[in-house]
């Protein structure tokens, strides 16, 4: 495992032997909300790996942990409440999660990068979006006001902003909400990181836009062979793009697989029951389906298997024991009792 | 933008106009005969209070008393006071000495109640904070003569780290004490509202955003959360500004500057229209031009905001 050190100039990036080892690992990781009504239990054991040029889906409704698990790879959770209890985070074999917060600064941006879900709102809105892009370049590589404009007017064309050079000093307010999306992915491009973590990048866009800003960051990633964590409740959105997909539920990480097995043989109810609710067209005109109940509350997670008092083909051991994330044949894996079950179909729903 | 200013700079004038007329009106309205308190006691002979109505037109009809006032202050003849100096002289000595005054004032309120105001912010709830509202709250409860009283006795008086009164060239060093007496109520609403401010948008996506991007915190704190938590902040300071220049009536007495306040206040004691309403149209266009700064400095600071 190579000690590796932030080095601000290119040609002397750091890197390990092995150009195939992953370039995230994210190991056990915990993350708890100490808040008055109790601890809320977001983030609860979560272990992935990412390799170069992969993409990463972590899928999971709202209040399942994908968020927050950004967040704590980011480091910018907000502490208090929220603190990461155990595990670790490690980029390329250093343990980010570990290091004082001003070399940890370092890597954010220049390694891993975020993109959040509402452009409008997380882009300054008193700045125009060349200052905002051009900040990148003045921070961390220390680049004069010139240098930077012309950086960010580079990074608008890179991401089809139409007539960067005149818009360059247009304020966030002035774009298009996809426009505005193409320049948070600008600023995440900026230092070429070898991460991008994009939380739900199109949920605040309509329907052909979405499409658009998918089909960039794929393009993107092809181009720089960065790794991409795509999170989202989407399945539609992950369908093309995604390699691997994670699904969580309640904070714990239930299925593990390649995109094209998830989708054809769930190996978890959870998942399953998400795909049994896609509406599909030769379905037309009847009732959609819904999984029964709503999430737990975090600070009052069931006993055993999280989503026993949903699942169709709960038994008894579902709610006295914790089913551990089994290895599943052919590279995935379940958190279910009963995953061998699910995947042939043989389980009977009560 | 340049039509915006001109559209606002006309509207000054009816406001102009109406302002003094109406101060015009309630400054005649005053119960006493000014020619009692010019002439004293004994009373002057006819034909002195005759030259004295004819000159400030005494008894003549509200309308044709505003109309040779306006024409005089046109051609900034501001008139004369009662005892026949030029108002425009007795306002060349008191504008200076309050200017310095509420410029000392306005620099305590920012550099004091703005670095605080953010501190507190950013450490909500915690010791410094709870001070901070604590020590606010209690500064706005108190009158601010009480205030005045008390820095002057113990400041002034017992430790002997200012001058307790300011003699009548009032050079800034003398003017500092009151300064910090008369800004300290405007100190405590300024931090309270950085404060707000600044607790509201700390956790907002921007500021995330910074954090993400692998800003140094200072930068984040300072170019990215105190910009946009300033805009309320300088709202305030405008309007503060005109409120420094006509308020510091307490504050002058006490510490006995020979200011606007201090004129003003003993203007309305004898009834002298010209220098009342000399002095408060001077306030009234410090208000409206500070006013339409405030409104050009909001879109500097805020580039939602265009005037067309």
């Amino acid at each position: 495992m190579s000690q590796d050190t932030i080095n601000t100039t290119a040609d002397n990036r750091p890197h390990d032997g092995d150009p195939n080892a992953p370039v995230l690992e994210v190991e056990n990781l915990h993350v708890e909300f100490r808040t008055r009504d109790g601890v809320a239990k977001a983030v609860t054991g979560v272990t992935f790996d990412l390799l170069p040029g992969e993409t990463l889906a972590i899928l999971g409704e709202s209040g399942s942990g994908k968020s927050v698990t950004a967040q704590a790879i980011m480091g910018i959770l907000d502490t208090p409440p929220g603190f990461v209890t155990q595990g670790s985070v490690r980029f390329r074999g250093v343990d980010i999660q570990a290091l004082p917060e001003k070399e940890r600064r370092r890597y954010r941006g220049e390694k891993i990068a975020m993109i959040f879900q509402d452009a409008l709102s997380s882009l300054n809105p008193v700045y125009s979006v060349g200052y905002q892009i051009g900040e990148m370049f003045r921070v961390h590589r220390g680049a004069s006001r010139a240098d930077a404009k012309t950086k960010a007017i580079e990074l608008m064309d890179r991401v089809h902003i139409p007539a960067a050079r005149q818009r360059v000093n247009d304020y966030p307010h002035q774009f298009s909400g996809g426009m505005r999306q193409r320049i948070m992915i600008a600023i995440a491009l900026s230092l070429d990181p070898d991460i991008i973590i994009a939380d739900e990048p199109t949920t605040a866009l309509d329907v052909t836009v979405q499409a658009q800003v998918m089909q960039l960051l794929a393009d993107l990633q092809a181009e720089s062979k960065m790794g991409l964590i795509l999170i989202t409740h989407d399945l539609g959105v992950v369908a093309d793009v995604a390699d691997k997909i994670s699904v969580m539920y309640a904070g714990r990480l239930i299925e593990q697989a390649r995109s094209l097995d998830l989708y054809s043989n769930p190996a978890h109810p959870y998942t399953e029951r998400l795909l049994a609710a896609i509406p599909r067209v030769d379905m037309k005109g009847q009732e959609l389906y819904t999984i029964k109940g709503i999430p737990p509350n975090l600070t009052d997670i069931p006993a055993g298997c999280a989503f026993h008092p949903r699942c169709p083909y709960a038994q008894s051991i579902c709610s006295e024991k914790t089913p551990p994330l089994e290895v599943v044949p052919g590279d995935r894996r379940s958190a279910c009792h009963f995953w061998k079950e699910v995947l042939d179909g043989s389980l009977q729903i009560r | 933008m340049g039509t915006y200013v001109l559209r606002r700079l006309l509207q000054m004038i009816p406001v102009f106009f109406g302002a003094t007329f109406l101060i015009f009106y309630l400054v005649l309205g005053m119960p006493g005969d000014p020619l009692a308190v010019m002439c004293g006691e004994r009373g002057c002979d006819p034909s002195t209070a005759n030259a004295l109505r004819a000159q400030f037109h005494i008894g003549e009809p509200l309308y044709v008393q505003y109309f040779e006032y306006m024409k005089g202050i046109l051609t900034l003849d501001f008139g004369e006071t009662f005892s026949r100096r030029p108002v425009l002289d007795v306002m060349g000595d008191a504008f200076p000495i309050t200017i310095r005054l509420a410029t000392l004032a306005f620099i305590i309120e920012i550099f004091i109640g703005v670095p605080l105001g953010l501190v507190a912010g950013l450490r909500r709830g915690k010791f410094f904070d709870s001070s901070i509202l604590l020590g606010t709250l209690l500064i706005i409860s108190i009158p601010i003569f009480v205030i005045g009283f008390l820095m002057q006795y113990f400041l002034g008086l017992k430790l002997g780290w200012f001058r307790p009164t300011v003699s009548g060239e009032a050079p800034w060093n003398e003017l500092l004490l009151p300064a910090i007496v008369l800004g300290t109520v405007s100190l405590a609403y300024i931090m309270r509202l950085t404060r707000t401010s600044v607790v509201e948008n700390i956790h907002a996506d921007y500021v995330r955003t910074a954090v993400a991007k692998g800003l140094p915190h200072r930068r984040v704190v300072t170019v990215h959360l105190l910009r946009n938590s300033l805009i309320p902040v300088v709202t305030y300071l405008g309007a503060d500004i005109g409120a420094l220049m006509g308020g510091a009536i307490v504050t002058e007495r006490i510490f006995n500057i020979k200011g606007v306040g201090g004129t003003l206040y003993q203007a309305i004691n004898r009834g002298e229209a010209p220098t009342i309403v000399s002095i408060v149209v001077i306030l009234v266009i410090v208000y409206l031009v500070f006013n339409l700064l405030v409104d050009l400095l909001y879109a500097v600071l805020d580039p939602r905001i265009r005037y067309a």
